[in-house]
């Protein structure tokens, strides 16, 4: 009982961090910003809620479920690991695909503007 | 030898977790396709073949520690995402730079290691990676700020045995 | 009561879709919309692990989630690779001079 309480909370974060991304993909201003919702938000809240599930799984201690257990936690290891690459992908394509970045006024931009490195 | 041995156990471990079957007659033919890719991808996974097992084993514990942390930081950096996206007005704070951070870092996995654990620590992502310089977009002053050498050192930490002086022991 | 939660967080997660729909529908750039299909991705991934407890087959569905994120993962770095203008230097370190010596064509 106390466990799946345990779990119910885990998912409910998890939920909400799912908000979080999710309004940000919608109201953040350029893409390279996008990608911080999408890439952080993401990550997190699909290891919440997936983590969740294998502390409901896991409650009655018997073989199968400890296997059952384990390969939810294989996914979120392969979450953990994907997640941050695909992240880094998707980004400098759309660099090299030249996207403008959104700069402030006080800063510049060391990497330079991508449409001026035409080859 | 030694391994070869640790990259069989390794995928002999990911097929009796995937597969649920266990019996004789399934084990025995996971046991013989992981000695099948062990023996054609021996030479994929561990680049650096100097190390002895115990201090293998360390790193393997150290890297455990630095994951947590890098947990830590990921929800910290939620945090950060949800205050700026429902809290009103927090859209002002939004200033995007870009920055250039220069890493001490020598082998392929530290890198790969800093550049991921860049992206999940709070208002920065890696953009490109060109040799030792790390192109950072970062999502306001404060977080562009935030990028110390604390976490390079850290990283440095799980790779360089803390008794002995050698610089920087090359990876996986 | 965990299935009835279960049935309601995912209905939660399906209407979360619908922000990352609106930016595959208006997205600027084709970047963008592949973005948000690999958002809306991930998030079928953990909506079959909810359909499995649902289902009360979590042990089936737990191996379609995996082969999705899968799936996912390396339609996400096609999608990048294809878009890239330049083709990406695959060795150690990683030059600009040697990247930018090779130019491809824009498909």
């Amino acid at each position: 009982m106390i466990l799946d309480l345990v779990s119910m909370l885990l998912i409910a974060a998890g939920l909400l961090f799912f908000v979080g991304a999710a309004v940000g993909l919608v109201r953040f201003p350029d893409f390279y910003t996008r990608m911080h919702a999408a890439g952080k938000g993401d990550t997190l809240s699909s290891l919440l809620v997936i983590s969740g599930f294998a502390l409901h799984e896991f409650k009655d201690f018997e073989g199968m479920d400890f296997i059952l257990a384990l390969k939810l936690l294989a996914i979120c290891v392969f979450i953990m690991m994907t997640s941050p690459t695909s992240t880094h992908a998707l980004i400098d394509a759309g660099y090299e695909d030249g996207i403008e970045p959104v700069i402030a006024p006080d800063a510049e931009n060391v990497l330079g503007d991508p449409t001026s490195r035409q080859p | 030898m030694m391994y070869r041995a640790v990259t069989f156990s390794l995928l002999l471990a990911i097929w009796l977790v995937f597969s649920g079957i266990y019996d004789a007659f399934h084990i025995g033919l996971g046991i013989l396709s992981c000695l099948f890719v062990t023996w054609i991808s021996s030479d994929l996974l561990f680049d650096d073949r100097s190390l002895g097992f115990r201090a293998r084993l360390g790193q393997a514990w150290r890297l455990g520690g630095y994951l947590a942390w890098l947990g830590w930081q990921l929800v910290l950096s939620n945090l950060h995402l949800l205050k700026l996206t429902l809290k009103p007005g927090a859209m002002a704070e939004v200033e995007p730079r870009i920055t250039l951070y220069r890493t001490a870092l020598k082998s392929d996995f530290e890198k790969f290691l800093l550049a991921n654990s860049i992206t999940l620590t709070p208002g920065t992502i890696t953009i490109k990676i060109l040799g030792d310089d790390f192109y950072i977009h970062s999502i306001s002053k404060f977080a562009a700020d935030g990028l110390d050498g604390q976490m390079e050192r850290r990283i440095a930490a799980i790779f360089a045995p803390a008794g002995s002086g050698s610089p920087s022991p090359s990876a996986d | 009561m965990f299935e009835t939660f279960s049935i309601i967080a995912g209905a939660i997660l399906l209407l979360l879709m619908l922000p990352a729909f609106y930016r595959v529908v208006v997205g600027p750039t084709a970047i963008d919309r592949i973005v948000a299909v690999n958002v809306i991705g991930t998030k079928t991934a953990v909506l079959l692990v909810f359909i499995g407890v649902i289902f009360g087959r979590v042990e089936m569905f737990v191996d379609f989630a995996l082969a999705y994120g899968m799936l996912n993962f390396i339609g996400s770095l096609a999608a990048a690779r294809y878009l890239h203008r330049v083709r990406p230097f695959y060795g150690k370190g990683g030059q600009l001079a040697e990247a930018e010596a090779t130019p491809t064509e824009r498909p």
